[in-house]
């Protein structure tokens, strides 16, 4: 089992995206991530999810999908060399002596602080999903209050692009 | 979604239409003829554009089941796409179980359904169900139709959809304001249908069908496998045209019955879970299989790591998906049968040389052994004085109907008889539900092909537990006068699984009893049909020849069977291959 990621360009209708869903459900795949808006063109919307599939399971899911008439095009982006990245926003307790050392910590990540109070911070990261858990690793988990994240998206590097 | 139509080019001014009236008017420009319905308040208005006018006939059924059986029934014959029309809410619900068993079997159907007024979706109205979700999963595609001048695209894409690729059930839910008679809008309809998002395959990869055509001519064990593609592909004839050509045995899916001629020395009966020792054996030893429009569904591989253990295999098909999802292949060509196999047929008809003396001998060697797999004689059974066989019974009404009338089965053990015992010689003939097996497909099915050949001899082999799910369309034929003749193979058991009971349990008959069988022959009489009962040995020919010779009437024959019969050969599960088959009671290869 390889973690994949499958990025999808979708009509961009009312309906299309349970299609894709009901998809994973029906045939018993797991979804571990999603992603999706529309695109500059406002007819498509792009999608992305991640998946845990060997090579066979793939090629059947990625058939699959291809085979819902809504679905215009998609790639596996692990096929090949990709750009992964995933925001996350985690809202921490910082007071007292925490205060210094959460920011220190989310400076090291390269995090930002977006929103401030007397007791909390809020904290903006993005990077490879591996990167996103290793600062939740790196708090304790104590001052953690709540943590959001986007899902993986991204697109293969060089000349290669998923458009119509 | 995006695409191309091309307005018809007329010089007048587009007329003026409701969307009930559009709708019903582009179903007419699709040629539809039939249409297969039950109507409702959500429907209303389709329903009276449908009083005003004459092109279209409507067939009311009693139940919405029945109306995609027959739907699909009519499909199977014609291979044209079956039309219904539903309410919404329990009209739509009930017609579930009739989409579902034409996505698994893929045969073209457009479903039309009354949804609640666009305003009220979302607030659990009255008869609201919301449709295009609770079908999702068992549709080829679906539209919920939010505009009146949607009407005309969608049925356009719907039909396109339905008939083209690997065809499918199509759902076009229409909340009820679309159609209101007093809203008008332009009618045109679309003259061609372009979907960016959906180009099936025109034709296989030149390349691939070469690499194949040499592997199948090199073969020393060479074995044909054809499914129900090959007739949805309208493919036979080239089936048979290479068939003879190679000298190859053939066997056949449950759902490719017909395809290749049964009754033709190469073909070596149906394979699978109750295939012939000939056939499931010739799969087990082959070096070669080819597989043409079938999907190596778990009813025919047994096990699949012991399945074709020597066999290269070659894999024809028009859905991507159907390659290597059960068994990995070893040349894949997606492609429509038909224009596969017209390029496969001319390479080995251009063979650069012919076989070589060791290939004619392996081939004859081959054959030698298929034909002592098939001297065991697999389908013998035992007769009795006092009881009737079920395969007797099958192979009667094969005789006294010549081999020559369409026959559709419901599921269950006299389903298996009718697949093994009535050989099918055209393809079309045999109309079964294979993928989903439905136990209440059979009656209205027959209907279905029944109203497409007002002439044919239509048959429905039944039993006493799966006609009794749709039995309420005894009515139905009476309305439209269908002269279907209704075997029921009457072992007063749910025998199939009274079977799994006596094999797996022990013969524990776990509710597998049908105890208070109603007396068919009455209650088809108060349905204004005639109904023989049967129940001897001695009365089986001269009972099936009177509901024969009456051939404008329906005629329900009760035949009471041996509750006790098995049908074999059976796979040998779990753990089993292909050749480990159960021979008869306690016996196994
Ligand atoms: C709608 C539905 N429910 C349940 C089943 C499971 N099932 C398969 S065969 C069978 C028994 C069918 O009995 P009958 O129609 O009398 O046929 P027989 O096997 O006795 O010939 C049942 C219950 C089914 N296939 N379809
Ligand atoms: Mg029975």
């Amino acid at each position: 089992m390889i973690r994949r990621i499958i990025s999808i360009l979708l009509e961009n209708e009312a309906g299309a995206l349970s299609r894709v869903v009901g998809l994973f459900a029906q045939r018993n795949y797991n979804i571990e991530s999603l992603t999706v808006a529309p695109t500059e063109d406002e007819s498509l919307s792009r999608l992305t999810l991640t998946t845990s599939a060997s090579d066979i399971e793939v090629e059947q899911i990625t058939k699959q999908l291809n085979k819902l008439v809504e679905v215009v095009k998609l790639a596996d982006l692990t096929e090949g060399d990709h750009v992964e990245r995933e925001l996350m926003l985690v809202k921490v307790k910082a007071s007292g002596a925490q205060r210094a050392e959460v920011k220190r910590v989310s400076d090291i990540f390269r995090g930002q602080i977006v929103d401030v109070t007397s007791s909390t911070y809020a904290i903006q990261l993005s990077g490879t999903s591996d990167k996103l858990d290793a600062f939740i690793g790196a708090l304790s988990e104590s001052v953690v209050l709540e943590v959001v994240r986007t899902g993986v998206t991204g697109l293969s590097r060089g000349e290669k692009v998923l458009t119509l | 979604m995006n695409d191309k139509e091309t307005p018809n080019n007329s010089s007048s001014d587009p007329e003026l239409l409701s969307g009930g009236d559009a709708l019903v008017r582009a179903l007419q420009e699709e040629g539809v003829e039939k249409i297969f319905g039950y109507p409702g308040g959500a429907v209303l208005h389709i329903y009276d554009a449908l009083f005003r006018q004459n092109l279209i006939e409507h067939y009311l059924v009693r139940h919405e089941q029945a109306a995609t059986h027959m739907a699909d029934g009519y499909a199977r014959a014609t291979g044209r796409p079956g039309v219904v029309l539903v309410t919404s809410g329990p009209g739509a619900t009930n017609a579930i179980t009739g989409i579902a068993t034409a996505y698994m079997d893929s045969i073209p159907m457009v479903v039309i359904s009354g949804q609640v007024q666009s305003h009220l979706i979302g607030t659990d109205s009255f008869q609201e169900t919301d449709m295009v979700g609770i079908s999702r999963p068992i549709v080829k595609h679906s539209f919920l139709v939010k505009h009146a001048s949607e009407i005309p695209a969608t049925i356009k894409k719907a039909f396109y959809l339905a008939s083209s690729g690997r065809p499918g059930p199509v759902v076009v839910d229409i909340p009820k304001d679309i159609t209101n008679p007093a809203d008008l809008h332009p009618f045109l309809y679309p003259e061609s249908v372009a979907i960016r998002s959906y180009n099936p395959a025109q034709r296989g990869h030149s390349g691939q069908i070469k690499k194949a055509a040499a592997m199948l001519m090199a073969a020393e064990r060479p074995m044909i496998y054809s499914g129900g593609g090959v007739i949805q592909g309208e493919a036979s004839e080239l089936l048979k045209a290479i068939v003879t050509a190679l000298g190859y045995p053939i066997t056949s899916t449950l759902m490719g019955l017909g395809a290749f001629p049964a009754t033709d020395a190469q073909f070596l009966g149906m394979l699978g879970m109750h295939g012939t020792v000939e056939a499931n054996n010739a799969m087990h030893h082959c070096d070669v299989l080819l597989a043409v429009g079938a999907r190596f569904d778990d009813r025919v591989t047994n096990t699949v790591s012991k399945f074709c253990p020597y066999a290269k295999i070659i894999h024809i098909d028009i859905d991507p998906t159907s390659i290597s999802k059960n068994v990995a292949v070893d040349v894949p060509i997606v492609g429509p049968v038909s224009s596969v196999l017209t390029e496969m047929l001319a390479v080995i008809q251009n063979r650069p040389e012919p076989p070589t003396q060791d290939q004619t001998a392996a081939l004859s060697d081959w054959w030698s052994q298929i034909e002592g797999w098939r001297a065991q004689n697999c389908l013998a059974y035992e007769t009795d004085e006092n009881l009737i066989k079920p395969q007797q019974a099958v192979q009667a009404v094969y005789e006294l109907t010549k081999g020559q009338a369409y026959v559709s089965s419901d599921v269950g053990q006299h389903q298996m008889f009718a697949a093994l015992y009535y050989p099918f010689d055209f393809p079309r003939q045999w109309i079964n539900s294979g993928g989903l097996g439905t136990m209440g497909f059979g009656l209205p099915a027959a209907m279905g092909v029944q109203v497409a050949f007002p002439e044919a001899q239509v048959v429905c082999i039944t039993g006493e537990g799966s006609i009794q799910m749709n039995i309420q369309e005894l009515s139905t034929c009476s309305q439209y006068e269908l002269p279907v003749k209704i075997i029921n193979l009457n072992n007063r058991a749910l025998g199939m699984v009274r079977q799994w009971q006596d094999m797996q349990y022990e013969g524990r008959h776990s509710h597998s009893y049908m105890d208070s069988i109603p007396d068919f022959k009455g209650l088809v009489e108060a349905y204004g049909h005639v109904g023989l009962s049967i129940k001897t040995p001695g009365d089986l020919r001269p009972g099936l020849e009177e509901a024969f010779s009456q051939k404008d009437r329906l005629v329900f024959v009760d035949i009471e069977v041996d509750p006790n019969e098995h049908v074999y050969p059976m796979h040998v599960a779990p753990n089993g291959s292909m050749r480990d088959m159960w021979l008869k009671k306690g016996v196994r290869t």
